[in-house]
């Protein structure tokens, strides 16, 4: 085995650790307008099957501005502070636009008290008009996030989506099927009395009450995360539906 | 391609397999078989990284100080998962999102780690480019195995599709339920066994006295 100097390791060692860092930053910022893009148009293929409209990435864009008329920002008190026209693509009212709101960071402001701004969808299908919540949560293994989209009672549940960043696959990565996800539609965020409940995600849902949807098998953790981050979510938005509704 | 060289590729898919042999990488031969098609992505990320990887220390093997030479294994590794992670990200995105934190943690594959270091160190690219691809399938054979049998009798389907049909549904009036057991990872080290026992019951060669 050939013999190798102190100053040669040191050396070859700085060497090779910027070669390495060289070329992932290049990747990285070749990449990242790709990423980016990627990023975006799955969150507009999100919005749009949370009120049950299926898009491919090309099309997505397209039908985006179809369905989707307004992205609201909303802060605290239920006030409306951002307003963007979707169709003409500018801003009405405010300055940032609500569909670049990072709702985990907003979620994170919230916690230390301070003021936030929760993005608000306002879409129409089939002439009603209506409601997407974004969604952002914890499941077992790390985030969890979706939408929700409620008919312009701002009660009935009119679809939903979810998605994970790391769930076990064919355990709690089941919340992003079909199966777990209809069960959502025509459910109520508000009991029969009027208090708001949000939907419930367990074991044994009463099917009755119309407030609670099964949970899946051996995806315990998961379910409760869903379940949580749809009342935690859905909760901030109380005050600006009792502007609307009442 | 030399008798040699087909050896590099053959030896791997049996009598040297990398899990059912050496038992490497058993742990994402757990984490990422209870359906195929992340079972399958997750195989050829695999053999991406470690014929990669085997290249360009077999390029390097000469320049690398012996004593710093895991720590240099190390960085092409992650260097070369990431790189792979951030082009799934911009151009398979969601078979990027299907396999999630699985392609970082491809770096602890000792799958990886154990071809730099006991071949890629001592032989020409070429050669440990075949040895990567070789050690990549007979990893990805093993995970598409255990994947079809958890995917099929843990939900019914295989790559998606339903295989068991509907109407034998304990839901729909049959006799049939799913076996919850093939979902989760116990299952997944259930199967190996048997393909173990399969194996060295075919292979006298591979039994210890």
């Amino acid at each position: 085995m050939k013999d190798f100097s102190n100053k040669y390791i040191f050396i070859y060692a700085t060497v090779l650790v910027l070669v390495v860092a060289a070329v992932l930053a290049t990747t990285a910022t070749l990449l990242k307008p790709f990423q980016i893009k990627n990023v975006n148009t799955e969150k507009v293929q999100n919005l749009l099957a949370a009120i049950n409209v299926e898009a491919s990435f090309d099309e997505a864009e397209t039908l985006y501005k179809e369905y989707f008329k307004e992205e609201l920002g909303i802060n605290k008190e239920g006030n409306v502070v951002d307003v963007y026209n979707v169709a003409e693509g500018k801003m009405v009212e405010g300055t940032e636009r609500p569909f670049a709101i990072d709702v985990k960071k907003q979620q994170s402001l919230l916690k230390e008290g301070q003021d936030v701004v929760f993005p608000l969808y306002v879409y129409e299908k089939d002439g009603q008009k209506g409601y997407v919540i974004p969604l952002q949560g914890a499941g077992l293994w790390g985030d969890i996030w979706g939408n929700i989209a409620l008919a312009a009672d701002f009660n009935t549940v009119v679809g939903v989506n979810f998605d994970h960043a790391g769930e076990t696959p064919g355990l709690g990565a089941e919340i992003t099927t079909k199966g777990f996800q209809e069960p959502f539609i025509g459910k109520h965020i508000y009991d029969a009395a009027g208090n708001f409940t949000s939907v419930i995600v367990k074991k044994n849902a009463d099917a009755t009450t119309g407030n609670e949807v099964d949970a899946i098998s051996g995806g315990t953790i998961t379910s409760t995360g869903v379940s949580d981050m749809l009342k935690k979510d859905l909760e901030f938005y109380q005050n600006y539906r009792n502007k609307i509704v009442e | 391609m030399s008798g040699k060289n087909l050896k590099l590729i053959k030896n791997p898919l049996s009598k040297e397999n990398p899990i059912t042999v050496q038992v490497l990488g058993i742990c994402s031969a757990l984490a990422v078989t209870a359906q195929v098609k992340p079972a399958l992505v997750m195989a050829i990320s695999v053999i991406v990284v470690v014929a990669l990887s085997n290249v360009i220390i077999s390029l390097l093997r000469n320049t690398i100080p012996p004593r710093i030479r895991i720590i240099v294994q190390l960085l092409v590794v992650a260097m070369m998962v990431i790189l792979v992670d951030q082009f799934l990200k911009a151009f398979v995105y969601d078979v990027s999102k299907q396999l999630s934190v699985f392609v970082g943690l491809i770096i602890t594959n000792c799958i990886v780690m154990g071809r730099l270091e006991a071949f890629a160190m001592q032989n020409k690219p070429w050669a440990s480019f075949l040895d990567g691809i070789g050690n990549g399938l007979g990893y990805g054979l093993i995970l598409f195995i255990i994947a079809f049998f958890r995917e099929l009798f843990g939900s019914g389907t295989l790559l998606g599709y339903q295989i068991i049909p509907d109407s034998w549904y304990a839901a729909n009036g049959g006799f049939y339920h799913n076996n919850g057991l093939f979902i989760l990872p116990p299952m997944a080290l259930i199967i190996v066994g048997i393909i173990i026992w399969v194996h060295r019951s075919r292979n006298k060669d591979l039994c210890e006295n």
